[in-house]
């Protein structure tokens, strides 16, 4: 699947995309956000505080507990700031 | 309409092309966006834009079709630029077209509202001590939270 990253979420990953491939355990976006964190490395700061990350996957606005699965594209961004 | 771009608009060609095929339009709103050369207490050089390109016109698109189920509308249009932009610089306009003007004056309030707070876009602010991504306001979430009413 598909992560992408906006704003400042970007900046602290370093990157604005990434191919990744969880297990199949890895069956929501909290579960994503957990497995990327233990994955080690800059995801611990991207995702310091979750209260301020919106998610969408496959371009539409989703919750944490929103189902994930292969072929996914996952959006992480901060609250929008348009207009 | 919804068009994400880079350039500039020309609010009074935009206004006329918007009512010039439907002469059942009476009333005409518009809200223009502009970059301020201070926010809060700091000088602003510049502003860029980013967007989420694959959603951004899903996102604008949902907006529009509620504000079109909930007022009589004989007409939106949605410009939202995105970039590098300059104090002076027009970001975003929004107009809408219907018989009488309550529809158009209250959908064109909606559609900035909610495009403030659910169009994917993130401005960055170029000042004096360095850039900063811009917060989001809870002024602004108060804004868009006045037009709830069942689910979008």
């Amino acid at each position: 699947m598909k992560l992408l990253y906006f704003a400042w979420l970007r900046e602290k990953a370093g990157i604005a995309y990434e191919d990744v491939s969880p297990p199949e355990s890895i069956a929501t976006v909290a579960d994503l956000i957990k497995w990327q964190i233990s994955r080690g490395g800059v995801y611990s700061e991207v995702f310091s505080d979750i209260s301020i990350i919106r998610i969408a996957v496959n371009q539409e606005y989703v919750d944490f507990e929103h189902p994930i699965s292969i072929g996914d594209e996952i959006a992480f961004f901060p609250p929008m700031t348009g207009g | 309409m919804i068009r994400v771009q880079t350039e500039n608009f020309n609010v009074g060609i935009e206004l006329e092309e918007l009512t010039s095929d439907d002469q059942n339009i009476g009333a005409v709103s518009c809200f223009v966006g502009l970059v301020r050369d201070i926010a809060g207490d700091k000088i602003v050089n510049s502003m860029t834009l980013e967007h989420y390109p694959a959603m951004t016109e899903k996102a604008l698109l949902k907006i529009e079709i509620e504000a079109i189920k909930r007022w009589s509308l004989s007409k939106t249009l949605i410009i939202h630029r995105y970039g590098r932009l300059n104090p002076g610089d027009q970001i975003v306009l929004v107009a809408t077209a219907s018989a009488h003007r309550n529809d158009a004056i209250e959908a064109t309030e909606f559609l900035i509202d909610w495009l403030k707070t659910k169009a994917p876009f993130w401005k960055r602010e170029e000042t004096p001590d360095g850039s900063f991504w811009v917060e989001s306001r809870s002024s602004d979430l108060a804004a868009a939270n006045r037009w709830i009413k069942g689910s979008m």
